[in-house]
């Protein structure tokens, strides 16, 4: 019982950084179509910039900050120079300007920073709590924390002003959207900009448990992309949910079984999920018209 | 003369004959042995490339965990002699036949997905072929890889009388299989198959409706193409003599795609230059040292973006209007 507490801590702090990712790439999707590979490199910026600020001296708050903005700023240059200017392409050549986009990052990163892995102090310490036998470290709650605000502010931001219905009005119908006045190509900015945000905030709180170097993107955008689609693309409350029962899988079969096949337990889940709802377990399932 | 050639046409495309002529003629152009290495890499990567130009040039279909077919080729050749006791040269194919088997059936329920679902589902099982590679490391020597038979080409010559260098004898092998598999590739395009599988790509409802059992040729599609990346993976293992799981990785499988799309990914001739290209690309980069991936994923993006149907039919369109 103790043991099982235990796990499904673990999993549930590794959970809401893989929902957070997915959330990433349910807002871009929604906007614009476009699945954006490039979304686990928003995390390792967050993450990179965080950790080389603080080293460099400044207070964790503002480094935090400082790297929210920068990752940002890539975000929305990104949505400018690489997607904008591809308006009308395939899914595939999108998806492939996307992984250009992350390896791009990636090649920066690794010059800009370096080769190395980083990280910085936990907010508040690492004595674990102890909870009912089992133990979480501070940090974690951080996470959880992070993950639980971010969830709720955007449900608010969505259902409750003018702007967040524009962009839920942007995901529905991009032409209705469009003709009842709604500047559908700044929703597009805003997404990118917001996704990238909530990338950074998930790479500056998980840096301290599980640290940071530049090529940890690439399995995140896989897990996070993987998250989407277990609970149905477009969703936000599905990819809250896959995240976490891909973190809480993760964790139980590291645990139960082999740490070697933690990797591949979420992906035989998803395939097996999708052999049987193969619009995802939130989605729903589209008409085609012809 | 014009008469004979318009007679081949049907079964020699003028295209292929291009090609044929390049493979022959380049050599002369190498300035080092390491050219021809080069080549071998470029026709290996350009006959899964083919494979791929079925699957996403004439049936529309995608598969982000090609590279998982071409793991499941090269560790067949690795595995089978020492296992089942098969020379080198049958192993092959008994992985091609393994790979065709194993695609059918996993075929079935994936194909049924569509657009991002069916990108996330090949992915995952490129991933699954991945891990079970490097993590079961008893059976196939795991991450740091396992040694490879040799083929056995080289002796055979020589017992011949003929006297070649390894890699001059890999650089006019893997081109000659690569002219049998684009020609397959080409004939089968306007082939009653070819016809559907096409018919398919533009609206899978249209094809539905004027009888095409859809559901039928996009398995045989998936299934032809994961037979290329097989005998490509093999290839690659017998000429390295050794294989590594990353055969089977997700940035090699985004490679392969890359390399469909920067072509063409309707043409097999545009495929195999997408091969070429982005085969050359890293051998050239390495000029770059750290500003290799900077420089690769930019390449992606610009070509993405301004060469949106991919070189060969953008370089085609340009020459046609210049010159009308």
């Amino acid at each position: 019982m103790t043991e099982m507490l235990q796990f499904f801590m673990s999993g549930i702090t590794v959970g809401a950084i893989y929902a957070l990712v997915a959330l990433g790439f349910t807002i871009i999707y929604n906007s614009s179509g476009v699945v954006n590979f490039a979304q686990g490199e928003f995390v390792m910026l967050g993450g990179m910039t965080t950790s080389f600020l603080v080293h460099a001296g400044n207070p964790v708050p503002l480094s935090i900050l400082a790297a929210i903005v920068i990752t940002i700023i890539v975000g929305i240059l990104l949505n400018k120079l690489a997607i904008e200017p591809a308006k009308g392409a395939s899914v595939v050549s999108l998806i492939i300007i996307t992984i250009g986009a992350s390896i791009f990052l990636r090649g920066a990163a690794q010059i800009i920073f370096d080769k190395q892995i980083h990280r910085f102090d936990s907010f508040n310490g690492d004595i674990p709590i102890n909870i009912a036998g089992a133990t979480i470290l501070p940090q974690s709650l951080w996470v959880l924390f992070g993950a639980a605000s971010i969830f709720s502010g955007l449900y608010l931001f969505f259902n409750r002003t003018m702007m967040g219905k524009a962009v839920l009005a942007t995901a529905n119908n991009r032409m209705a959207a469009k003709l009842v006045g709604i500047n559908t190509n700044w929703i597009m900015t805003f997404s990118f900009g917001l996704a990238a945000a909530i990338g950074a905030t998930a790479g500056a709180l998980v840096t301290p448990i599980t640290l940071t170097s530049y090529d940890i993107g690439v399995m995140l955008a896989l897990k996070g992309f993987a998250a989407a689609m277990l609970g149905g693309i477009g969703n936000p409350i599905g990819a809250l949910v896959g995240g976490l029962l891909i973190g809480l899988i993760e964790a139980s079969t590291a645990g139960y079984i082999s740490s070697n096949y933690k990797d591949a337990s979420s992906f035989i889940v998803i395939l097996l999920v999708l052999f049987v709802r193969p619009q995802g377990l939130f989605g729903f399932k589209t008409v085609e018209r012809v | 003369m014009k008469r004979a050639l318009q007679f081949l046409s049907p079964i020699l495309p003028a295209g292929l004959v291009v090609l044929a002529v390049i493979i022959l003629i380049m050599p002369f152009f190498f300035p080092s042995g390491f050219y021809f290495r080069i080549g071998a890499l470029i026709f290996i990567n350009a006959f899964a490339v083919v494979g791929l130009v079925i699957l996403i040039g004439y049936a529309g279909q995608i598969s982000l965990g090609h590279a998982g077919f071409l793991g499941i080729g090269a560790y067949s050749v690795a595995l089978a002699p020492v296992y089942i006791g098969l020379p080198p040269s049958l192993s092959l194919f008994f992985g091609a036949g393994l790979t065709g088997i194993i695609a059918w059936i996993i075929g079935r329920p994936i194909l049924k997905l569509k657009g991002h679902y069916l990108a996330v589902a090949t992915l995952g099982f490129g991933i699954l072929v991945f891990l079970f590679l490097s993590n079961e490391d008893q059976i196939t020597g795991g991450p740091d890889g396992i040694t490879v038979a040799a083929l056995g080409i080289k002796p055979a010559l020589a017992a011949m009388g003929i006297k070649a260098k390894t890699s001059v004898i890999w650089y006019f092998f893997t081109g000659f299989i690569l002219l049998i598999g684009a020609w397959t590739a080409i004939n089968l395009r306007n082939s009653p198959t070819g016809r559907a599988l096409r018919s398919l790509h533009d609206s899978e409802i249209a094809a539905k409706t004027i009888g095409v059992d859809v559901a039928r040729y996009k398995l045989i599609a998936f299934t032809i193409s994961a037979v290329y990346a097989s005998i490509a993976g093999s290839m690659l293992a017998l000429m390295n003599k050794f294989v590594t799981p990353d055969v089977a990785g997700f940035i090699y499988s985004i490679e392969l795609i890359t390399m469909t799309v920067l072509g063409g990914a309707t043409s097999v001739l545009g495929g195999i230059l997408g091969a070429a290209v982005l085969t050359i690309l890293p051998q050239a980069l390495t000029f770059f040292h750290d500003y290799e991936h900077l420089v690769l994923g930019l390449i992606m993006m610009l070509i993405m973006i301004f060469m949106r149907d991919g070189l060969l039919p953008s370089l085609m369109a340009q020459i046609r209007r210049k010159a009308k």
